[in-house]
């Protein structure tokens, strides 16, 4: 294949990728391409992640010591609800489509760039107008919010902070999301390269696609949820306040129909992410592509029906709880389906354990830790027992940022190269990625062992005899932290003085590694054309 | 970690034990045959790779047997459940009343305590009523929880099994002080408890005779002091030491106004907290007490706080 050879070789003199292609302020802000909009939500996502984390590393500096150690419990109490507010609506839900999802699905289908370019550029807007709202509750109105990222009501429809200008940044936030989505999914239904029929799309994409129709058709109702706690905050529209004829767990309902499937915008692509990531180190065909093409379908549709076990001790009728138990149970399935071909993809490859692959075996570990506990918390008895308390906040920290955020870094350090051009240390990356594990082990299993002791979350402070394990957490945090330090020193530094990046680093057979790195604006050279599976690296051998 | 503390200890500890259980399985096995894997088929010693695109058969396994694995621990966790929807007959009923940022439990015979005190094997069902917003009680050692709604009639029971204090949380975010709505559930002798209530009943006959310790008795029932001192210390609300007959500046609607602290304002209040509210203070957060407290309640609180000096 000629374009594949080229790629290969160091790029030649006299080509202009598109970094070189325009030059100012101006050419990033009102770009259209695909690849500047995605790192301009790169370098926004990752301020708004270093931010997150600095909130937690507070809280977790507060928890280290029973009583107060360094802020009062307002203070507390408004950390946990923008570190949540930041890391869900501003991290995690944008952070693999809008980045990964930009830069390289065009590329992974070999279109020139997504469907609607200019919404493209909406919706980053969108989303930094809806962060910008969303940090100005920090010195607008009566202090920031101070309900927990859920703004469970009535207690949100009371309470003196500035609650409403941080459901409407959820609002905006939210419109940022549904316009990707679409954006996705009518690219992918239009733009695929000659030759790429649905069963030889790559799995990213895939997951990208099921995870779209999720934010298309689920983020409204999260939308029409926050306008009322407006409307009842500013006009007394009783919705949700008993004590104006509202009822409080209707807004529960309401909430938790959207964000169950969120989790699965926040992990599906996540899961896209590993299954495009194994092949390539392993250099072997991924063990039941359409296994898990219809296991992302079947999560993403499951994912609707299973927002009850959130409720369980809301109140909610018996017959209720437990067809949300039985159903949360089944969703389990497509996911435990996905780790086993993972982990048979594995079996007589010719495994090359680069970086990337690391973070996809810490990935499938983390997850399965976040998986099993989630079966504890979806199991009735049991939930009742732990529901909020801290066994849920270690259950959703494994599946979000040992999943997520795991998978998050790993592509980043698979993509690096082809994004920036540059290749980054192997060696520091590899400490890096070792100490951020094991500090992200001793952060949350800890909490596993307060939640069965019964310490509840959200609590600013704590009863004596859970001192130990908070002791171990918080410093866990630190060691997180250093651990991200050394992760994002070694790739800043790679981004200035790393050695050139050739096409194709790792030897892989999708078409990201068929263009240059970085590649030119309008992706190839060349309009590809697509003959072969995307994991089919028998093409090697011939 | 099994104290059986209460009746359903065992099945909910059973149902972790299940889960834990199957899923530790599953975890060792899984990580043990990937990092086997990545060992055994590293490209030193594997340089060529075997393609195999996948197997219908596997997937079919790894299917089913997974399915039957969680139909399993649904199973065990309803099995925990099922009994705590179902109240005996005979169970004692107490109401359990949350508010920012305290509990209230409430007797048949009108006896009011801030902690909730129960006989040993004793069925107990608890009715659960906020005034406020969502609270949930939580008893760790017995394994319970239940969310405590506005407008709603939720409930729990358990029956004690070990005598002893246990700790009761609250586990639904309810705002500021909601780490301070703790407390005890203590679990006593049934003939304990019968001369216990039977001495409430007599005392709430004959009340205090001292009218500032039963005005204290009262806001304190009320959990009042969650949110005012009795001694000059600033809380959530203004203390009530000293401020009978002073002036206030408060909000009423958009403007600010000064008004006089009498008696009327006092019971307005505590009715309709929200009517007018005390500069610099945060509205919303007092619950309004209107018809929650009898006229003879609020007459005895009212005294109480002009007893605390002008
Ligand atoms: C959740 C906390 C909370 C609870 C519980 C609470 N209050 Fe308040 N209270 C406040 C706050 C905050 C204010 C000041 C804002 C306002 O006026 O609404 C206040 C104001 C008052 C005032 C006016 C005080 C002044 O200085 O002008 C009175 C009187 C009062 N409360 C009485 C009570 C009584 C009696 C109870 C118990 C039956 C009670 N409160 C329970 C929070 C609380
Ligand atoms: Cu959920
Ligand atoms: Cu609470």
């Amino acid at each position: 294949m000629e374009s594949e050879k080229m790629a290969t070789e160091i790029t030649p003199k006299g080509y202009v990728n598109f970094f070189e292609e325009s030059h100012g302020l101006k050419s990033w802000i009102f770009t259209h391409d695909h690849k500047r909009i995605a790192l301009l939500y790169f370098y926004g996502v990752v301020g708004f992640f270093l931010m997150g984390v600095v909130l937690g590393l507070l809280m977790k500096f507060e928890m280290i010591t029973p009583g107060e150690t360094i802020m009062k419990p307002q203070t507390y109490n408004s950390l946990f609800t923008l570190h949540g507010v930041i890391m869900v609506f501003l991290f995690i839900i944008p952070a693999v489509p809008a980045i990964f999802g930009n830069f390289f699905l065009p590329i992974l289908i070999g279109a020139d760039d997504v469907a609607f370019p200019k919404l493209n550029l909406l919706s980053w807007y969108l989303y930094v107008i809806g962060g910008i709202m969303a940090l100005s509750t920090l010195i607008l109105g009566d202090g920031p919010p101070d309900t927990g990222w859920t703004f469970y009501a009535p207690y949100s429809v009371k309470t003196g902070t500035n609650v409403i200008m941080a459901v409407m940044a959820a609002f905006v936030l939210g419109f940022s999301s549904i316009l990707t989505g679409l954006n996705f999914i009518v690219t992918m239904h239009r733009m695929r390269a000659p030759g790429m029929d649905w069963m030889k799309m790559p799995l990213f994409p895939w997951a990208l696609y099921a995870t779209s129709w999720v934010q298309v058709l689920a983020t409204p109702i999260i939308g029409i949820t926050l306008l009322m706690v407006v409307a009842e905050r500013v006009l007394g529209v009783g919705f949700f306040d008993p004590s104006i004829g509202g009822d409080p767990v209707l807004y529960q309902h309401l909430f938790w129909i959207y964000s169950h499937p969120a989790v699965y915008i926040m992990i599906l692509p996540a899961m896209g992410l590993i299954s495009e990531m194994i092949p390539v180190f392993v250099k072997k065909s991924i063990f039941g592509y359409k296994a898990i093409v219809y296991s992302s379908l079947a999560i993403a549709f499951v994912g609707y029906f299973v927002w009850g076990h959130h409720m369980f001790t809301s109140g909610m009728s018996g017959q209720a709880r437990v067809v949300f138990s039985i159903l949360t149970f089944l969703v389990a399935i497509p996911s435990g389906v996905k780790v086993f071909n993972w982990v048979a993809t594995m079996f007589k490859g010719s495994i090359d354990l680069q970086t990337p692959l690391l973070y996809c075996m810490a990935f499938i570990f983390l997850f399965m830790i976040g998986g099993f506990t989630g079966l504890v918390v979806g199991a009735l008895s049991a939930d009742v027992h732990v529901h909020d308390t801290y066994f849920v906040v270690a259950h959703f920290h494994y599946v979000m940022f040992g999943g997520t955020g795991f998978a998050f870094i790993g592509a980043l350090h698979y993509w690096y190269p082809k994004m920036f051009g540059r290749m980054y240390n192997k060696k520091v990356a590899n400490i890096g990625f070792g100490v951020l594990f094991t500090g992200f082990n001793i952060l949350y299993f800890p909490m596993f062992i307060l939640g069965i002791q019964g310490m509840p979350r959200r609590y600013y402070d704590y009863l004596p005899e859970y001192s130990t394990w908070h002791k171990v957490s918080t410093m866990g945090s630190w060691v997180v932290a250093i651990g991200l330090i050394i992760i994002i020193a070694n790739l800043v530094k790679a981004y200035r003085k790393g050695e050139p990046a050739t096409g194709n680093v790792w030897g892989g057979i999708t078409l990201e590694w068929e263009t240059k790195s970085p590649p030119p604006l309008l992706n190839f050279d060349k309009p590809p054309t697509v003959t072969h599976g995307p994991y089919d690296y028998s093409i090697l051998n011939k | 970690m099994n104290t059986n503390a209460s009746n359903f200890v065992e099945q909910v500890d059973l149902a972790f034990y299940v889960i834990i259980g199957i899923s530790l399985i599953l975890l060792i096995g899984v990580t043990a045959v990937m990092i086997y894997f990545v060992v055994r088929y590293n490209k030193k010693k594997n340089p060529t790779a075997t393609q195999i695109e996948g197997n219908n058969k596997l997937e079919l396994i790894w299917t089913i047997i997974p399915t039957i694995l969680v139909l399993i621990m649904f199973y065990y966790g309803w099995v925990g459940y099922e009994p705590m929807r179902n109240v005996p007959d005979d169970a004692i009923e107490v109401k359990a009343i949350g508010r920012m940022w305290s509990w209230t439990f409430e007797y048949d015979n009108g006896l009011k305590s801030d902690k909730l005190i129960v006989p040993l094997n004793k069925a107990v069902k608890l009715n659960l009523v906020s005034m406020d917003v969502n609270h949930a009680l939580y008893i760790p050692a017995f394994r319970i929880k239940e969310d405590v709604v506005p407008g709603r009639n939720n409930f729990m029971w358990f029956e004690a099994q070990k005598l002893g204090s246990y700790d009761i949380f609250c586990a639904e975010y309810c705002g500021q002080r909601h780490a301070y709505m703790i407390t005890k559930c203590d679990v006593i002798p049934v003939e304990e408890y019968n001369s216990w209530y039977a001495e409430g009943a007599q005392a709430l006959a004959n009340p205090s005779d001292d009218p500032v310790e039963a005005g204290y008795n009262t806001i304190k029932a009320n959990g009042c002091i969650a949110c005012h001192s009795t001694d000059g210390t600033k809380l959530v609300g203004p203390s009530f030491k000293g401020i009978f007959g002073t002036q206030r500046v408060v909000v009423t609607g958009d403007e600010e106004r000064t008004v006089t602290v009498d008696e009327a304002y006092i019971i307005n209040s505590i009715k309709h907290p929200n009517d007018d509210v005390v500069k610099d203070y945060m509205k919303g957060l007092m619950p309004g007490y209107d018809g929650q407290i009898s006229d003879e309640d609020m007459d005895k609180i009212v005294f109480y706080i002009k007893s605390l000096g002008e």
